[in-house]
């Protein structure tokens, strides 16, 4: 008996002694990201948790602050040409990536022209360029064919694709192809050898990294980082990050899911925040291609149907965390209008709808709504419409899968017997839809985002609101967008939404921004 | 007994090359398309084509088929089509957690369920044995998840004694890796110890009826040393196929336990690739599960001979 108390006082003092060589004796941020990082590239891909990975790697010539104003990053200093056909910019001192290479020049322009092969702005910029040259290893020229007014929004562009400056060797990869390395001259570096995808990633501050001397606002101003090094812990199920939360093992959580909140608010030591000043849209997309909703009386009668509200219960659960955005551009942007908003704002009127329908000349086709289950933002607003469409006596199935089905299944151009589509939802920050640049959502046809809408006059529209060289003139021209948008319908927005952040109270200096920034973030 | 064991190894390249074709004709039909995964949601259906293309998955299934038995036997499983990384080198991250995982519970299981089956058996019609049986039936019946948070509720956020998720291997310290293993091992094992204990509760009755434990109680043999040598020996053969049928359980309720404890494991490897389309990824995982099962049910079949001597390959 003596000997099994001393084994057992022996096996405890083991367990006592093993726990207590794991003492941290850096400032570790544990940070709970909103989905697992799976791509580092954030050219090829446009997810979000991407374009997250990107800001903490890379740095951009310019960024978006909290005005909506476009300031310089890495750029110190830039010159215009009177014929606003060439932008000469020179890089500011001591900027370095990871790997101990000064950023140069080339590396600039490899990573831009990379960048323009796959964002819809790039494209746009791509097509009036003439060339980008290198004058010496810190100031390069971009000289265009024709004036492009949104040169420096398209350098400065706050959400995917950012155009991230990379090593020149690295932003020669095909536009296509995924990058392996992620070697920027970002304020963090990320530390490979320690990724587990699915799990975990690692950053460490990157001691080299020049803040600029501005206060951090949105993606502008000094990026500095208060912490030596941050580590994403993707946990999967919502339950469990919220109890690693309470219990302390996280410090922050990026987006909880609404039902959450009231169990994470009884803690003291945990704030709930909503710190994106834009959030979200909820987005209803047709297909343009089959029957019924190529009729444009069809998509219209919706638009009076549609009660926002109703999607802002089902998405954010709370009223707190959302609200109705009759705009094409998300509200709280200087171009956000109510013009031609009538139909959506107004009375909901069932009535007026069975009318449109019976004018489109309905027959009972049948309406299929895809749907992804393992995307509540995606899943809620699409029972939300079916019950909608079958309250207008519509002929509606929804098929439910998981998102990588929903997001290749609608790709098909094919009619709802061949497994085609008619309706899917889906959701984008506000950032990424708050001006006709980004708008890829209309375009001609075969070019544009799944649906296919072909509307010339929108287009033409749109065009020339890209070039408008003033902001007076800016909102004139995305007001007639937004009018016209109203009438074509190329898809409706179904509501705004936030969802909020969790952290522990000794966090202090998030960001408010619409992309969640980890720079200016202390831990006490 | 050897030759035995060279045949059924060669069965199992048999089983495995079946297994490769058939998973990777399957992932062939099914819906979904990585490059629409890797795209992201603003992406427009030329650009997802041209990313099918570079990843060669607009290719005729023979052509794709081949290409991958090729790098196959060459060792070679392939690369995620979203990291970048070597399948290996994310299996080989991933095999430690469910190793330990899988190993703790096994360890934990049988270590419980078999002496309460027997002390079952031995006080059959008691109320201990009720107790046993009622408890298992419950064990049996609450769903893995269910009882991970219950177990999270309590000993992680009440009494604050165990961590709620992750995983540290035991390179960090044996406390860290047991303290992250304890809850899972648990959640996991619960249904695997009721199914254990029912076994060999059943196993040890029809055993303890023969005449040759009458004739061992006696010959003046204590009841203990009856239980332990006498029956639970020959009740062994049942025990151990359930066991053995219990791992292929166990791996596949570690997809579950590892979700919920956010445990970096194989099983949550497999749902991440199928989620997203992952094709190598969920090629190699699936072939290293087929050679996993076809191992221990050798495995099983060879630890029958050491039980019950009339059993010779």
């Amino acid at each position: 008996m003596k000997v099994d108390r001393a084994l057992l006082r022996g096996f405890v003092l083991a367990l006592v002694l093993a726990s207590s060589s794991v003492s941290a004796q850096e400032k570790v941020l544990k940070f709970i990201p909103q989905a697992d990082l799976r791509i580092l590239d954030p050219i090829t891909t446009t997810a979000y948790i991407t374009r997250n990975h990107g800001y903490m790697v890379y740095d951009t010539l310019f960024a978006t602050d909290a005005k909506f104003r476009v300031q310089p990053q890495m750029v110190d200093k830039w010159d215009i040409s009177k014929d606003k056909l060439t932008y000469t910019f020179t890089l500011r001192e001591g900027l370095k990536f990871h790997d101990g290479q000064p950023v140069r020049s080339a590396d600039c322009i490899a990573s831009l022209e990379r960048w323009a092969k796959r964002d819809a702005l790039g494209q746009k910029l791509a097509q009036s360029t003439d060339s980008w040259t290198a004058v010496n290893d810190k100031t390069f020229k971009l000289k265009l064919k024709k004036p492009f007014p949104l040169v420096l929004d398209a350098l400065g562009k706050l959400s995917s694709n950012v155009p991230f400056i990379m090593p020149e060797r690295i932003a020669k990869t095909d536009a296509l192809q995924n990058i392996s390395d992620a070697i920027g001259s970002g304020p963090f570096r990320f530390v490979k050898d320690e990724w587990i995808p699915g799990s975990k990633v690692v950053y460490v501050k990157n001691t080299e990294y020049v803040p600029r001397k501005e206060a951090p606002s949105w993606a502008a101003g000094g990026k500095v980082v208060k912490v030596d090094r941050v580590e994403w812990i993707y946990i999967p199920d919502s339950a469990t990050a919220a109890a690693a939360l309470n219990a302390g093992e996280a410090d922050w959580w990026e987006q909880l899911p609404p039902d959450l909140i009231p169990l994470l608010r009884k803690n003291k030591d945990v704030r709930v925040e909503n710190i994106d000043p834009l959030g979200s849209m909820g987005i209803m997309r047709f297909n343009f291609l089959q029957a019924p909703f190529n009729n444009q009386k069809m998509r219209e009668a919706l638009l009076y149907v549609v009660d926002q509200r109703d999607y802002v219960l089902g998405i954010a659960g709370d009223e707190k965390n959302g609200h109705t955005c009759y705009s094409f551009f998300t509200c709280g942007t200087p171009l956000s209008s109510e013009l031609g908003a009538e139909p959506l704002k107004g009375k909901r009127d069932f009535d007026k709808a069975r009318k449109l329908i019976g004018e489109a000349g309905y027959k009972g086709e049948k309406i299929v709504i895809i749907s992804a289950t393992d995307q509540p933002i995606v899943h809620s607003q699409s029972l939300i419409t079916a019950e909608l469409l079958r309250k207008l006596g519509l002929n509606v199935e929804l098929q439910a899968s998981d998102w990588g089905t929903m997001i290749t299944r609608r790709t098909s151009k094919e009619s709802v017997d061949k497994g085609g589509w008619s309706i899917f939802h889906t959701w984008w920050v506000g950032a990424d839809i708050a001006s006709p640049a980004s708008m890829v959502m209309v375009n001609l046809g075969e070019k544009s985002w799944v649906g296919w809408p072909a509307d010339p006059k929108l287009e033409q529209l749109r065009q020339a609101w890209f070039n408008t060289t003033d902001a007076a003139a800016g909102k004139k021209a995305s007001d007639a967008v937004q009018v016209e948008a109203f009438k074509f319908v190329p898809y409706i927005t179904t509501a705004q939404f936030i969802l909020p952040t969790a952290y522990r109270s000794n966090l202090s200096g998030l960001i408010v921004a619409p992309v969640t920034f980890l720079w200016n973030v202390e831990k006490k | 007994m050897i030759v035995y064991i060279i045949r059924r190894l060669g069965a199992t390249f048999i089983v495995m090359a079946v297994v490769a074709l058939f998973v990777f004709s399957l992932l062939f039909l099914t819906p979904g398309d990585p490059a629409a995964v890797i795209a992201g949601d603003i992406a427009t259906a030329d650009d997802i084509k041209l990313i099918r293309a570079k990843l060669g998955l607009d290719e005729p299934f023979l052509v794709q088929f081949g290409g991958w038995v090729w790098r196959l036997l060459h060792g070679d499983l392939g690369t995620s089509i979203f990291t970048n990384l070597p399948v290996t080198k994310l299996i080989g991250q991933r095999v430690q957690p469910t190793v330990s995982l899988t190993l703790l519970t096994l360890v934990l299981a049988v270590l419980i369920a078999v002496p309460v089956g027997v002390i079952a058996a031995a006080k059959a019609g008691t109320r201990i044995d009720r107790a046993v049986m009622g408890i298992s039936v419950l064990a049996f019946s609450v769903p893995v998840f269910v009882l991970a948070y219950l177990l999270i509720s309590l000993f992680s956020i009440r009494l604050e004694w165990l961590p709620v998720q992750g995983y540290r291997p035991l390179s960090e310290g044996l406390w860290p890796w047991l303290s992250h293993l304890i809850l899972p091992s648990i959640a996991l094992g619960t249904v695997y110890m009721a199914l254990i204990a029912r076994i060999t509760r059943a196993a040890m009755l029809d055993v303890l009826s023969q005449d040759y434990i009458r004739t061992a109680h006696a010959k003046g043999l204590a009841a203990r040393a009856v239980l332990a040598r006498h029956a639970l020996k020959n009740a062994g053969v049942p025990i151990i196929t359930v066991i053995g049928i219990g791992v292929a359980l166990l791996i596949s309720g570690a997809i579950v336990t590892e979700t919920v404890f956010a445990i970096p494991g194989i099983g949550r490897l497999t749902v991440d690739a199928i989620l997203r389309r992952d094709y190598p990824v969920i090629q190699g995982v699936i072939l290293l599960f087929s050679g996993i099962y076809v191992l221990i049910n050798l495995a099983v079949d060879l630890s029958y001979s050491l039980f019950d001597p009339r059993i010779r390959y």
